[in-house]
């Protein structure tokens, strides 16, 4: 891998850029390996990543049914923050988002970081309550979080409407070094970083069954062919279901529709994130210029990728109240992931039933600024066999045992 | 836009007006029971790729809960039944086998 730099820009500049390499290699599958991700989103690259950087395991292959970031790291609104509420959750997010900080030096791939801060709008006194009590846990998990006012806020965020008729703005949950990174980019940094590593990234390879002998997995079935394995990760997202079905398990999961859009470009207006829970809607700017904006999911099972219309209609609605400015607005573009959801809103990142076999999935709506956390942590349990400290909580058996960790209602929705 | 027929009040009610419920024909397992079948109640979903049985209200309507077959893959709405029935109508389900003839059946 050649790396990029001010120095290669300068030279490439001088031979008309004819020297760029691939940012990564496209093999065909070996018959075996030491370990197989199923899945090349963000959370599978960087499992694999962690598995070589950490582990020094580089006999990895990542196999994708689609292309490259395809799925939910493709279509999320790129959020990155780390004020939770439970104390499991806050040490996974704030790993993450603190390799964020450093990921673009890290992956040498500039994943545009940008530490702009994050706002979550109290707009009801429940909210106001909650908001100071994760502002006190975040104090106590070492995450720098701080309850702001109304005027603060309006400081902030300029073009705010902090005196709207349903829900004024009572103060928010102000997270500094939140911000948001540029999705495709993380993806594509960690694909680099891996395949510079001697691991193979398979696209267009749709596992289509696991095989298994006396209780561990021996391998994947897949379009290309049996592949064998010594250790597997699951790591697909909203078809964790259908691939646990393959390895012989049931997840605690429901897959539902979660839509985003942004709108036309416009000149730079907002330079933080802001969510507001209550009314149902989330913002930020694009480097672009676009109006960024996410909104609930669907309350059914969907796998088409698409949402309905009437979200929205909803998130714009809550939106157009809040940032009156917007009301003009055209929007350009929206899509839908398929998002897994668990009973407490919490991933799952852990052992299974299949031995050699492990998973990590149930990230819901909230994946992206997870990314590295998650990757670090299935990378831990994958190499060990046992999860280290940021996935042990993250255990299926929690479900069994009630041991939740419960952001439903920790983070009301938004999450 | 789903609509599905609320077979109590015969209205064809569109996405707005109900609340969805989750997945039909849970068996009930309560105290007493064996924790593998009250956390497979409690938690584990089938969560199907195709052919789905659910439970809808008709919440801005009659008020009444009933049960709807429909496809995730593709938002097919096959039917809609009483929220009574132990099992979906014989008729529906061999409306469904008739148009995916690979669907391994609703238990």
């Amino acid at each position: 891998m050649k790396r990029y730099s001010v120095f290669a820009i300068a030279r490439e500049a001088l031979r008309y850029h004819q020297g760029w390499e691939r940012a990564w290699a496209s093999p065909e599958p070996k018959a075996s390996y030491d370990v197989i991700i199923i899945g090349a989103g963000g959370h599978g690259l960087a499992t694999a990543y962690y598995l070589g950087k950490n582990f020094g395991i580089t006999n990895v292959a990542v196999i994708e049914k689609g292309w490259l970031g395809g799925g939910n790291t493709g279509r999320n609104t790129t959020i990155i923050r780390s004020n939770y509420l439970q104390d499991p959750s806050a040490a996974i997010y704030e790993k993450a988002r603190s390799l964020y900080e450093r990921l673009s030096q890290d992956l040498n791939y500039n994943v545009m970081f940008s530490p702009r801060g994050v706002i979550m709008l109290a707009q009801t006194h429940h909210e106001v309550r909650g908001y100071q009590r994760t502002a006190h846990a975040n104090a106590l998990q070492g995450v720098t979080t701080e309850w702001i006012g109304p005027a603060k806020v309006k400081e902030l965020v300029p073009i705010i409407n902090i005196e709207g008729p349903r829900y004024p703005v009572l103060g928010g949950l102000w997270q500094a070094r939140g911000g948001t990174a540029r999705h495709d980019a993380v993806a594509w940094g960690y694909a680099r970083a891996c395949s510079a590593m001697g691991m193979h990234i398979i696209q267009k390879c749709e596992v289509t069954g696991v095989r298994s002998e006396g209780g561990k997995v021996t391998g994947v079935e897949t379009t290309k062919g049996f592949i064998g394995t010594k250790k597997l990760g699951i790591v697909v997202a909203g078809h964790s279901g259908q691939v646990a079905e393959m390895a012989g398990f049931r997840l605690p999961i429901e897959a539902v529709a979660l839509q985003a859009l942004v709108s036309e470009p416009i000149k730079p207006c907002m330079d933080v994130v802001v969510m507001a829970n209550t009314v149902h809607g989330y913002m930020s700017q694009s480097d672009k210029g676009e109006m960024v904006i996410g909104g609930g999911t669907d309350g059914f099972n969907n796998f088409t990728q698409r949402g309905s219309f009437h979200h929205i209609e909803e998130t714009l609605r809550a939106l157009v109240e809040t940032f009156p400015m917007i009301s003009r607005l055209k929007m350009l573009r929206q899509w839908g992931g398929i998002v897994d959801m668990t009973g407490d809103r919490s991933p799952i990142i852990s052992k299974t039933p299949l031995g050699n076999c492990f998973i990590d999935c149930g990230w819901g709506t909230g994946g992206f600024k997870a990314i590295p956390g998650s990757g670090w942590a299935m990378a831990e349990l994958m190499a060990k066999g046992e999860p280290g400290p940021l996935a042990a909580e993250f255990g299926l058996d929690r479900f069994r045992e009630g041991r939740f960790i419960d952001e439903s209602v920790a983070a009301g929705v938004a999450h | 836009m789903l609509i599905l027929e609320c077979p109590y009040c015969g209205v064809k009610a569109e996405e707005t007006e109900l609340s969805p419920g989750g997945e039909a024909h849970l068996v009930r397992y309560g105290a007493g029971s064996s924790d593998e079948d009250y956390e497979a109640y409690m938690f584990a979903r089938k969560n199907p790729k195709g052919v789905h049985f659910e439970r809808w209200r008709h919440a801005h309507g009659c008020g009444k809960w009933f049960l709807a077959a429909r496809c995730t893959a593709t938002l097919e709405v096959f039917g809609t039944y009483p929220a009574q029935s132990k099992e979906p109508p014989a008729d529906l389900v061999a409306a469904i086998k008739a148009k995916r003839p690979g669907w391994e059946g609703w238990k």
